[in-house]
This record gives structure tokens, C-alpha cells and sequence, in this order.
């Protein structure tokens, strides 16, 4: 069972805002960090091939300047080895170029199963995986808030409207996960020890095969012509409970004439 | 080349046309001078008058799916027209569930662009400006797609208001599922619906929504009865959800349900981005948190520095008494 998880390494959200003035895409400089939500995705991954008895977890990465930290993360969870695509003919890459090269990088692993993350949580497009689903000639399911394997097929609960529905697929496949499918582990310390020299196998664009001048800022069709702040709403009245706050609301639910 | 024909993925759910597809009906009509349809499933016959109702002139209907997770499918059928020559010039995808899917495989099936979290399309001479929300709606940027077409956009919910332009019956033609072997090979075994009581959460004049400030999943309880009092839907923050205490279908935010009721009640959230694209659209807010510099404060109308599970009895007891 060979499991590839595609993450993500992005700036601390906790720290977000930097866009590059000129490209007016989001700056990966200085340390990233694994995008919290691929963690659970990784989680997924290690246990699906723990209970098919066999078989690894292969991470599949994208970013421009050779960043590892964040996949170190995910190898101290217990992922076995990485591909990192790092080049910078990649910067300014839009979705499906992203998704070209995971695509180009993932058929190098031969897995039986893709596993991502609905989205990201710095650009959150939501779309890369289908298309690397679209490109690799996989089906795909997404939105799994639970998945298991038997006999070669996948079966998810995927989320709907009103629900879920059960969703089952041969493999291979790729699967997107929601925040919540599994509880991530922490990197124990003899995992961060053991990740320290598990192998990073770093690739260009050209080891990949891919010209450089379809993707990155050069191949992008779409061009961002301004960043700005959301519309801002203004906070209002602010009132302190002292025992009877629910007044304050009582008076509020008359003016707007819902009671 | 102006803007001329532009489509609308029209998903329906429970016989109607969903209404982020009637929002971008709207919105497409005064985008283009010819607007068309693509829909599929069991139901499309039915909501051919609603459609030509939004000024659709022709559906293009891809028939039912079956069993199969529609997204590739639907996916393929429409790559299948545009190759056979019919080119819309604007492509609109309502942010769903299928939607994303259609939109992610139609963009690598054409090997053509996709903008998504899309809030805003205004077309300008020869091109289309489109806004979408960046770092979890904390910003906006501005974008616009070059080349080839059609230009491919994945808009939110409500991004739009939805208006009715009657016209005549629009034109049906069916459209082909083209073999695409192992990529449709998703099928749905079972639909679980969970049980709702009360109006839809995205169409509720009132939602009262809790977070992981409520303390305990059994405090829950007390964000449905407030709701149920203002006859209005109980929503939920992400948080709450991922640890299990309510179902996913009461998320708002980024990764749930788009809200823009009269009023959005937050008991015990702290207002992260992530949420606030979810609901900040509302007309009136009120916040009740115990942490004054929460983030939920800087968008209410109203906020309430004070224990969830203090205020919210009172108020429900002060509901009832006036009955
Ligand atoms: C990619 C991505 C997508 C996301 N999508 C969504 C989404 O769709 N929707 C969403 O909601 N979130 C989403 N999030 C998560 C979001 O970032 C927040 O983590 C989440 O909204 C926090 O939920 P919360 O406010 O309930 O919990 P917390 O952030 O833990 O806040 C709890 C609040 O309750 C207050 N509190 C505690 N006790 C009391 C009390 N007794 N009385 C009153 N107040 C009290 C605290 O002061 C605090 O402000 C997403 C995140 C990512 C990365």
C-alpha cells in the first residue's frame, strides 16, 4: 500500500499578510511550516497504510526555495521519504500549474492511493487536487470526513449539504480529507531524531520534464492586479454583563422588529 | 472580442436549481447578452421554467448520472462541448460541493485557468475582473484571467442577489457523457440526510450560531432553543464541529455555509477570518464572548462581553416570558 500525501509548506498563519508587491503573490520566504491542515492528511495516510499491513507514505511537496522544514514536520510523524519539486521558474504558479507538477512528481512514486487537503489554508483554491486527479486519469472523492480501504477500493464519507454520502472508488485514486477525519499525532522525539535523515529527493522542473515556460508567473494566465484589505465592517456598542446584558439584546430584537 | 455567452453550471438539489446557480444566472445576464444552462441529473426537465424564469435561452442538459459522484462526468460532458466548438466566452461554477469538482476537472480536462472563492465579477470592456478572498477573506484581491476562453470562475454563495427576468422556454439539448474510464469510477452507495427542523441555515432570517465557547457539547442545546424562539437556524463555528459536537451541515465560514440573514447571533466564537467570510455579510451581528478584544467584537453591531452560558438562559427565559 503505497500512500502519497501532498502538502503543503506555507508562512505561519499566525503571521500571514505578506503578498509581493510586484508579483502580487504570496510570499514563501523565511521559514514555513506544514500547513496544519495537511496534517490530518498525513495522519490518514500512516494509518491507511498501517492497517493494509505494509507499504509507506511518500510526502509530495511544492515550493519555490527549497524550504524543508515543514515537510520535516510530516516525516517526524512518520512518513517515510519526500519529493520536494523546488525551482524558481515555480513562483507564481496558479492552480492547475501546481497541479501539473504534483501530478509530474506523485507518478514517480507509483501510489495506490493520493491523499490531500481540501484546500489549503493560505490560498485555499480547493481545486489542485482534481485537477491532479484529472491529469493522473484518477477518479477522486473529496471531502472525506472518514475513509477506509478494502480489496482495492477506498470507501469515504464525503460531506454534503445536508450530510454525507458514502462514496466507494477503486484504487488508484485521490482522496481529499477535511480538518477533524482523524486526530493528527505529535511528532514524538525519536521521529524528529529518525526525520532528520529520512531522504528529501529535491527535483527541478526539468528533472520533472516540464517546460519551465508553462508554469510559474511566466505560464500564469491570470494576473492579480490589486490586494486590498477586505471591506471592513465597524464594531458598534459594546456593553459589559453585569447580570442583565440580555436586556441589551431584548432592546436590540425590538428595533430590528424580530420580536 | 466582448463578452458574449456566458454559462451557468445550474446543480439542482430537491428539484430546484440551487440558488448560488440563480445568483449567477443573475449576475451572468448583465455579464453577456446570451445566457445558457448546464445542468444534470433526474430532475432537469422539471426546472427548464425556472431557468428560462432567470433568462436561460438553452439547457444543456447532461442527463442523469446515476450512481456516480457527478463531478468528472459533468466534467467531461461540458469539456466535450467546448471541444466540439460550442465556446462560452465566461464560465460560472457555484462554490459547492460538485461545483469545485466540476470546476477542478473542467479546468485540467481544457487545460485552462480557474478562479475560485470568486465575490465579485464586473466585466470591463473585453475582460472580466473578478475579486476573491485571499488568506481566509481577510483580503481581496483583484484578478483577471488572459487568453484563451472560456475563462472559468467558482463564485460564492451570495456573492449576488437572485432576480427573475422571465422569458421564453428555453430551448433543451441534451449532451453526451463521454467514456473517461478510471477517472469515472466514484459511486455513491448511500445519501445521508441529517434531520432539520426550522428554516435552512443559508435562508434563515436569524441565525444563532455556537462556538467552542459554549464549554460542552450539551450546551448546545441552548443555540437550537434560541434559534427555534426566533424562528430562525442554528449555525455553528469550525471548531465545534471538528470535535463532534454538531453536525458538518451547521458550519459558517470559509469551508461551510455562506450567511446573510437580518441577524447573526454569536455565542461563544472568537471571530477567526475563516469565520467571519462566512458571516460578516449579515446585516445586523451580535457577539457575546467574555474575552473583550475578541476578533468577533471589530464586526458586531452589538457585542456583549459576558459568560455564553450566563447570558443566553436569561435571555432565553426573557423570550418566553414575553410569549
Ligand atoms: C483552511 C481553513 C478553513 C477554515 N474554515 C472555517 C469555517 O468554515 N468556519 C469556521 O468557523 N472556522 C473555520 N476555520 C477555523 C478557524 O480558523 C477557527 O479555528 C474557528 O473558527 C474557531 O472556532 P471558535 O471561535 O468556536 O473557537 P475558538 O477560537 O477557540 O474561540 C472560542 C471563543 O469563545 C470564547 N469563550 C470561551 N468561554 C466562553 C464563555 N464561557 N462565554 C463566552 N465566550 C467564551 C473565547 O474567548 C473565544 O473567543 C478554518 C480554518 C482553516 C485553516
Amino acid at each position: 500500500m503505497n500512500v502519497v500525501v501532498c502538502v503543503k509548506q506555507i508562512p505561519d498563519p499566525a503571521a500571514p499578510g505578506a503578498l509581493d508587491p510586484e508579483t502580487k503573490t504570496l510570499v514563501r520566504q523565511g521559514k514555513l511550516i506544514l500547513d496544519d491542515s495537511d496534517a490530518y492528511g498525513v495522519e490518514m495516510g500512516l494509518q491507511l497504510a498501517e492497517q493494509a499491513g505494509g507499504g509507506e507514505v511518500t510526502l509530495v511537496s511544492m515550493a519555490p526555495n527549497n524550504e524543508t522544514s515543514g515537510l520535516r514536520t510530516a516525516l517526524a510523524m512518520g512518513a517515510a521519504k519526500a519529493i520536494l519539486v523546488s525551482d524558481d521558474a515555480l513562483r507564481g504558479s496558479d492552480a492547475l500549474a501546481t497541479a501539473k507538477v504534483l501530478a509530474k512528481a506523485i507518478e514517480r512514486a507509483a501510489p495506490d492511493l493520493v491523499i490531500a487537503a481540501t484546500e489549503s489554508t493560505d490560498g485555499y483554491t480547493g481545486t489542485t487536487p482534481v485537477q491532479v486527479a484529472e491529469l493522473l486519469g484518477m477518479p477522486s472523492v473529496t471531502f472525506a470526513k472518514k475513509v477506509s480501504l478494502s480489496d482495492g477500493t477506498v470507501h469515504v464519507e464525503r460531506q454534503t449539504e445536508a450530510g454525507y454520502d458514502e462514496v466507494v472508488c477503486p484504487l488508484p485514486a485521490v482522496v481529499t480529507v477535511t480538518a477533524g477525519v482523524v486526530e493528527p499525532r505529535y511528532p514524538s522525539f525519536k521521529g524528529i531524531m529518525a526525520a532528520k535523515s529520512k531522504p528529501v529527493d529535491q527535483l527541478t522542473v526539468s528533472d520533472l520534464g516540464i517546460d519551465a515556460a508553462l508554469v510559474g508567473q511566466a505560464g500564469a494566465r491570470q494576473e492579480v492586479t490589486e490586494v486590498a484589505d477586505a471591506e471592513a465592517r465597524s464594531a458598534g456598542e459594546v456593553v459589559v454583563d453585569e447580570g442583565d446584558a440580555h436586556q441589551n439584546i431584548i432592546r436590540f430584537l425590538e428595533q430590528l422588529k424580530l420580536i | 472580442m466582448s463578452i458574449d455567452k456566458v454559462w451557468v453550471l445550474a446543480e439542482i438539489s430537491g428539484g430546484n436549481p440551487v440558488s448560488t446557480s440563480l445568483e449567477l444566472l443573475t449576475k451572468a445576464r448583465e455579464m453577456g447578452s446570451v445566457v445558457e444552462a448546464v445542468s444534470w441529473g433526474p430532475d432537469v426537465a422539471k426546472t427548464v421554467g425556472q431557468l428560462g424564469n432567470f433568462g436561460v435561452t438553452t439547457v444543456y442538459d447532461i442527463g442523469d448520472t446515476g450512481d456516480a459522484l457527478p463531478g468528472a462526468p459533468v466534467a467531461a460532458a461540458i469539456a466535450g462541448l467546448v471541444k466540439s466548438g460550442n465556446r462560452p466566452d465566461v464560465m460560472l461554477i457555484p462554490t459547492t460541493y460538485d461545483g469545485r469538482d466540476v470546476a477542478g476537472r473542467l479546468s485540467a480536462m481544457l487545460d485552462l485557468p480557474v478562479i475560485t472563492n470568486v465575490v465579485g465579477l464586473e466585466v470591463e470592456g473585453d475582460e472580466v475582473r473578478s475579486e476573491h478572498g485571499l488568506f481566509g477573506g481577510a483580503k481581496v484581491a483583484r484578478a483577471r484571467l488572459s487568453g484563451e476562453r472560456p475563462w472559468i470562475f467558482v463564485v460564492r454563495a451570495k456573492s449576488f442577489a437572485a432576480e427573475p427576468s422571465p422569458g421564453a422556454a428555453p430551448q433543451v439539448t441534451s449532451v453526451e457523457v463521454p467514456d473517461i474510464g478510471a477517472r469515472n469510477t466514484a459511486k455513491v452507495l448511500a445519501r445521508h440526510v441529517e434531520e432539520q427542523s426550522g428554516p435552512k441555515l443559508d435562508e434563515a432570517d436569524v441565525v444563532v450560531s455556537g462556538g467552542r465557547g459554549l464549554g460542552g457539547a450539551e450546551h448546545y442545546a441552548m443555540i437550537e432553543e434560541l434559534a427555534k424562539l426566533l424562528k430562525g437556524a442554528a449555525g455553528a463555528s469550525r471548531a465545534i464541529v471538528d470535535a463532534g459536537w454538531v453536525p458538518y451541515s451547521h458550519q459558517v465560514g470559509q469551508t461551510g455555509k455562506t450567511v446573510k440573514p437580518t441577524l447573526y447571533i454569536a455565542c461563544g466564537i472568537s471571530g477567526a477570518t475563516q469565520h467571519l467570510v462566512g458571516m460578516k455579510g449579515s446585516k445586523n451581528i451580535v457577539a457575546i464572548n467574555k474575552d473583550k478584544d475578541a476578533p468577533i467584537f471589530s464586526v458586531a453591531d452589538l457585542g456583549v462581553v459576558g459568560d455564553v452560558n450566563k447570558v443566553v438562559p436569561k435571555l432565553i427565559e426573557a423570550l418566553k416570558a414575553r410569549g
